[in-house]
């Protein structure tokens, strides 16, 4: 068990989302960085679905209430345990009474942490993922608060790969490093962040002015941004022709274009249908980059083709296994 | 089990002969055939042509009960008039997906459903219905007048979305349709009976909307504990009774 002593907001339990009730109006929710929530999930052995906490606000502090192991992924936070330095992307045992502290973050907006087993909360509509807009799901269907106890699947007993876990812990390189894309350097300085973009249903009604800055322009990551979709500032994108949409299904990185001409990316919170004209998708293989990308930093859209997007899945998924492999290991050494 | 969706795709064998020939967004069409296009590597968008009414729907409905049960449909979801495939893998072959939404949608039927009448008590006006003026002044009826014309009508659940439990309705009469806000409203209540261009609804949570507020219903339309989890399905039908007319 641990109990959360922050006063900082937006921190919520996600897995990697809720599917198949779409056609009811509950859009996936989930985990903005879902390769972040797999991974802790791997090294602590849990099934890559288990809930964690994903955190959005630093500083941020927990206690933990028993002896537990745990893994921090995503964002780097210049993670304390009771003031010692843990890196980015590495698994610790904790004991009972230690607290764990999150700074603002060096690199990424996101950090999660998983439990042993997984947070134990309940399943509501095949997920553990908090669905903000119905108020269900997660930890009594809202963000997390002060003083809020949360469980793990395996509380009160230790896990099986708590006695695994060398003392010190252990770690994996982060995907930022694994799986570059773009200029390597303004990646690593976290000041512009690129992501491939597959083109959508009106994309053929823009100007090939707006096309030209869609593609080769900053677009900035607005403070309105959140985990509804990020508002995006740069060059008006204008269409030819004025579009009247009816209402139909979109998912998350879907790019849509209201009248207004700056672009709003939908992300995992969006609603799953809407209206506004679309000029692209990001794809689901590099939403993780977004969901890792700061307010007030800059975004480059690259054109993508549907093989190279599915070749990106397959990208990120061998990263996974490699995860796997390594977690594996590290079992099999301890043995 | 271990699920992860997006990424746990097993690989196929790739072909020597990889062809690119995938054409990322169907070329806009002059309403003739369907228009297809990607969502990504995560979804599909079927946009047939013809009208936004009930007989477009009926056949949307249709194909949507079809697609379910494909392999690489992890959801089917209708919209209004249109239908997007959400791919439980996406499939190397997206073409072939395509082509065989072409060719079912050529010979789709009009699925009619047996569904329930569901009558709502409404609130007109006052502070349950803040924009009510907007809609007299854009109109020029009456309240009364505004009233009548909206609990006339038998209205269609065509599709859900939007949030949980919302319902997209057809069937409002034209004579009252009213722009959408400049400026959406923040935080409109749940209950909120609304305009919205030549639509009508009802939100079903808090949340912003674009929409014109007339009144209020007490209705809950959607309890996740609930089996089903939404009060209203595609086919149901929705009948508004003023409960009370605030002047």
């Amino acid at each position: 068990m641990i109990e959360i002593l922050s006063r900082t907001l937006l921190s919520s339990v996600q897995d990697l989302g809720r599917d198949g009730y779409l056609r009811i109006g509950v859009g996936t929710s989930g985990a903005m960085d879902r390769v972040a929530l797999a991974a802790g999930n791997i090294l602590l052995g849990n099934p890559e679905n288990s809930a964690s906490i994903e955190i959005q606000m630093f500083p941020f502090e927990v206690r933990f209430l028993e002896d537990i192991a745990f893994a921090l992924t995503g964002a780097d936070a210049a993670a304390e345990l009771d003031g010692k330095p843990i890196p980015a992307w590495w698994t610790l045992q904790a004991r009972k009474g230690a607290v764990l502290k999150l700074n603002p973050t060096k690199r990424g907006a996101r950090c999660y942490l998983a439990l042993a087993g997984g947070i134990d909360v309940p399943v509501v509509l095949g997920s553990r993922s908090t669905q903000f807009r119905g108020s269900f799901g997660g930890h009594c269907g809202r963000n997390l608060q002060r003083g809020d106890v949360l469980g793990s699947i395996r509380s009160g007993e230790r896990g099986e790969f708590f006695d695994y876990l060398p003392a010190a812990g252990f770690g994996v390189e982060p995907p930022e490093f694994a799986l570059p894309l773009g200029d390597t350097e303004a990646v690593a300085q976290g000041t512009r962040t690129f992501v491939r973009v597959l083109p959508a249903g009106e994309y053929d009604c823009y100007t090939e002015a707006a096309l030209e800055s869609f593609w080769n322009k900053d677009w900035m990551i607005t403070t309105q941004s959140d985990r509804y979709g990020y508002r995006l500032e740069g060059e008006a994108l204008a269409t030819r022709q004025t579009l009247e949409q009816r209402s139909h299904g979109i998912v998350p990185g879907v790019i849509q274009v209201p009248p207004s001409g700056q672009p709003i990316i939908q992300l995992r919170d969006a609603q799953p249908s809407g209206g506004y004209p679309k000029i692209g998708t990001v794809v689901e293989a590099d939403i993780w980059r977004l969901a890792q990308a700061k307010l007030c930093t800059q975004l480059r859209f690259v054109p993508t083709t549907y093989d190279e997007a599915l070749s990106a899945l397959d990208t990120v998924r061998d990263y996974l296994e490699k995860v796997r492999r390594l977690a594996r290991l590290y079992r099999l050494a301890k043995r | 089990m271990a699920v992860f969706a997006p990424f746990g795709r097993a690989r196929p064998a790739r072909a020597t002969l990889m062809k690119a020939t995938h054409s990322m967004t169907t070329t806009l069409q002059s309403g003739q055939s369907p228009r297809i296009s990607l969502l990504g590597t995560t979804a599909l968008l079927f946009e047939p042509p013809g009208e936004m009414d009930i007989h477009t729907q009926r056949r949307v409905w249709w194909l949507s009960r079809q697609v379910e049960t494909w392999p690489c449909t992890k959801e089917a979801v209708p919209g209004m008039s249109n239908l997007m495939l959400v791919f439980s893998d996406p499939p190397r072959n997206v073409d072939a997906v395509k082509a065989d939404l072409l060719a079912i949608w050529n010979r789709a039927e009009e699925l009619h459903f047996e569904g329930r009448i569901v009558e709502l008590p409404v609130i007109y006006g006052g502070e349950y219905g803040p924009h009510i003026a907007d809609v007299i002044a854009h109109t020029g009826l009456t309240l009364e007048e505004i009233v009548k014309i909206h609990t006339e009508p038998l209205y269609s659940v065509f599709a859900l979305g939007s949030h949980p439990g919302y319902c997209y309705l057809g069937g409002m009469d034209p004579r009252i349709a009213t722009p959408r806000r400049k400026v959406p409203v923040r935080g409109l209540p749940g209950g909120a009976v609304s305009i919205g261009g030549a639509q009508t609804g009802v939100s079903a949570s808090e949340g912003p909307s674009g929409w014109n507020t007339i009144g209020h219903t007490d209705m809950v339309f959607f309890d996740p504990l609930r089996t089903p989890p939404a009060l209203l399905a595609p086919g149901d039908m929705i009948r508004f009774r003023a409960e009370r007319i605030i002047k």
